[in-house]
């Protein structure tokens, strides 16, 4: 990449300086602005989710009866089907859906046997803490091996860590965390293979906490971890390449320096407008590595939901990751806004 | 694919990518890439289509005396908890799951390429209506939205099929759309209407020969996501049946065996996923440093 010299140029040798306190006003216009069109997403995904239910075979009396509705006469199936309101049309049943979301009310889960709002209630601390630390991780020992891979492009490191990218990047989060649980649990009998807290125990210690959420997080982390490398190593590269950092050079700075405060600073830039964005690809790895480690997180809770068609807590639990996707859009643009002036907040 | 690569050196006026020079060094070596993934991806093609008639898979083949047995000369990849042939399964797992990668591959990339074009050709209200539905599917996390689906419409291959569909369509038509709007710009699409040329022979002469090789390098790239999705769901027990030897559901078969510290019947299914990602996505990555040079850098996967 050639780059732009000019705008290199004014953001003052590749190091943006921030200025002295965030400009709130102008984040928290495009947090609302953000809200707002988040409205009609979610709107829409609830009736999607909807829609697709009742295209399906999906049975709602059958899924409440379960075996007794097999002996059940038909007098009492059309019953249930009526106090459950199963008899009426599609917007009727959405809109009760989503009055009754707003009060707080997401129906009763029939595999977890315990309201919705309960169980989300119960479950996503669990998972947020393994997300964070998993994504903390990440993020650190990407940017870590990405300026080490790009300090020196095609060099034996770069190849080394850059391959080791691309085959962790094709391989299936469920995958390494089975290996992890195999060398780890197994074959070295240091970490529990999985679970919150320890066979017999009752209460949850920090220590018994920390043991075991150490495996998963580190598993997630780990298939998270070859993108970040592949992007902090491209931009730190291109940045080496530009005249910043050969104006840095010649003025004599040491090469860690500019490494650090010029190549860093200005390839970090792209990196972090993506950080937002990769929560889609967070859930669909808490997903495989919370069932794999039986973390009693909400992702675990998704494929039990979806093993034992309970669409209650399935819906509910789409619309939260909807949710949480477009949070990360927001933050991530937030987060670009904050590092780089130009771009602003006019998103 | 000729024409691509000649209006985008007039186009985009480039010379010599940046790098160039250190590049020619491995060139060698980027031959070298390309023959291995290429030898590979052949290799898996052949086996997946020569062994499974030659030797079929009895499922219900069960012998106890030999079951967990580890890689020896007689089983290369060890035997699992009921003694089958570990190799023969994972060749037989691996065709179930080409077979459906490659379906849904296909069924996304049409989809995504008509509703790319759809986006492109007509351009104004109804392009900003498309792109808002593609940024709406692109809002709920791919998975999440096929273990969705095939829970409401049970597990089996064709909801598989559906959902990765479903799922997958949306970087096609972006590349489709993008491809298209920057070609209703370009010189030669104006000389050929000015010429009088038909809407049709406009579309199947000038505009498909230009963004056929993007969605062609889309659709190969989107069959190892594919085979990644399923083997995600069957992993879940949401995907193929249990006693469908899919790649997925023997790592799902395999957790009972591995807690009794059996490493084999985990490891050789995953790395049968893989071997072919990496062989396609190299493949996939020398097309695209072909027919699109100033992108060299960009990343594959």
């Amino acid at each position: 990449m050639t780059g732009l010299p000019h705008s290199r140029f004014r953001s003052r040798g590749g190091t943006a300086v921030l200025p002295a306190s965030p400009p709130w006003g102008p984040m928290a216009r495009m947090a609302a602005r953000r809200a707002l069109l988040a409205v009609p997403v979610l709107l829409a995904v609830t009736l999607g989710v909807f829609a697709i239910a009742a295209a399906s075979p999906f049975d709602p009396v059958q899924a409440y009866a379960g075996t007794a509705g097999l002996t059940a006469s038909q007098e009492n199936l059309d019953q249930l089907r009526h106090n459950l309101g199963a008899d009426r049309p599609l917007p009727a049943r959405w809109w009760d859906w989503l009055t009754g979301a707003l009060t707080g009310d997401l129906g009763d889960s029939a595999s977890l046997r315990a309201p919705v709002s309960q169980v989300i209630g119960e479950r996503i601390g669990w998972s947020v803490l393994l997300c964070a630390l998993a994504f903390a991780f990440a993020v650190l020992a990407g940017t870590l091996l990405g300026v080490l891979a790009a300090r020196r492009r095609g060099g034996l490191l770069d190849r080394a860590v850059t391959a080791a990218a691309y085959t962790l990047e094709a391989a299936p989060p469920f995958w390494l965390g089975l290996l992890a649980v195999w060398l780890g649990a197994i074959e070295l009998g240091v970490l529990p293979p999985g679970g919150l807290t320890d066979t017999g125990s009752d209460v949850a210690t920090a220590g018994q906490i920390t043991r075991h959420a150490l495996l998963p997080a580190l598993v997630l982390a780990v298939s998270q971890l070859p993108w970040f490398v592949l992007y902090v190593r491209q931009g730190v590269g291109d940045a080496l390449d530009e005249d910043p950092v050969r104006g840095a050079r010649a003025r004599g700075l040491r090469e860690r320096t500019v490494l650090l405060r010029h190549a860093l600073r200005s390839g970090l830039l792209p990196v972090l407008t993506l950080i937002g964005s990769r929560v889609p690809e967070l859930i669909t790895g808490a997903l495989l590595v919370e069932t794999v480690f039986s973390w009693p997180g909400i992702a675990a809770a998704t494929v039990q939901a979806a093993t034992g068609v309970d669409f209650p807590l399935l819906a509910a639990l789409t619309v939260l990751a909807t949710a949480a996707v477009l949070v990360g859009n927001l933050l991530s643009d937030l987060l670009y806004g904050l590092a780089d002036p130009r771009v602003g907040f006019d998103g | 694919m000729a024409d691509a690569g000649n209006s985008l050196e007039t186009y985009g006026g480039w010379r010599d990518a940046p790098g160039a020079g250190r590049a020619a060094g491995s060139r060698t070596g980027r031959a070298l890439r390309v023959w291995v993934c290429a030898g590979l991806l052949v290799l898996i093609v052949l086996a997946v289509l020569v062994v499974p008639p030659l030797l079929p898979l009895d499922q219900q083949a069960v012998d106890l005396a030999a079951k967990l047995q580890p890689p020896s000369p007689a089983h290369p990849f060890g035997t699992d908890e009921v003694g089958r042939d570990l190799l023969l399964r994972c060749v037989h797992g691996l065709r179930v799951s080409l077979l459906v990668g490659v379906v849904a591959a296909l069924a996304a990339t049409v989809l995504g390429t008509a509703v790319g074009a759809l986006a492109g050709a007509l351009g104004g209200w109804s392009d900003r209506a498309v792109m808002r539905l593609v940024d709406l599917f692109s809002s709920v996390p791919h998975l999440l939205l096929g273990i969705f689906i095939v829970a409401m419409f049970r597990p089996g291959v064709w909801p598989v099929i559906v959902s990765v569909a479903l799922t997958h369509w949306l970087s096609t038509a972006r590349i489709v759309r993008a491809e298209l709007l920057s070609l209703r710009s370009r010189p030669y699409l104006d000389a050929a209407l000015t010429g009088g040329a038909s809407r049709r022979r406009v579309a199947v002469r000038h505009l498909l020969p230009a963004v056929l090789p993007q969605a062609g390098l889309a659709a190969v790239l989107m069959v190892p996501h594919a085979i990644w999705h399923e083997s995600a769901l069957s992993f879940l027990g949401l995907g193929l049946p249990a006693h469908e030897a899919s790649l997925g559901s023997m790592a799902n078969a395999a957790r009972g065996s591995l807690l009794a510290g059996a490493w084999w019947p985990t490891l050789f299914p995953g790395l049968f996923i893989i071997v072919p990602t990496l062989a396609v996505a190299g493949l996939a990555g020398a097309w695209r440093e072909r027919t699109n040079p100033r992108r060299r850098s960009e990343l594959m996967l």
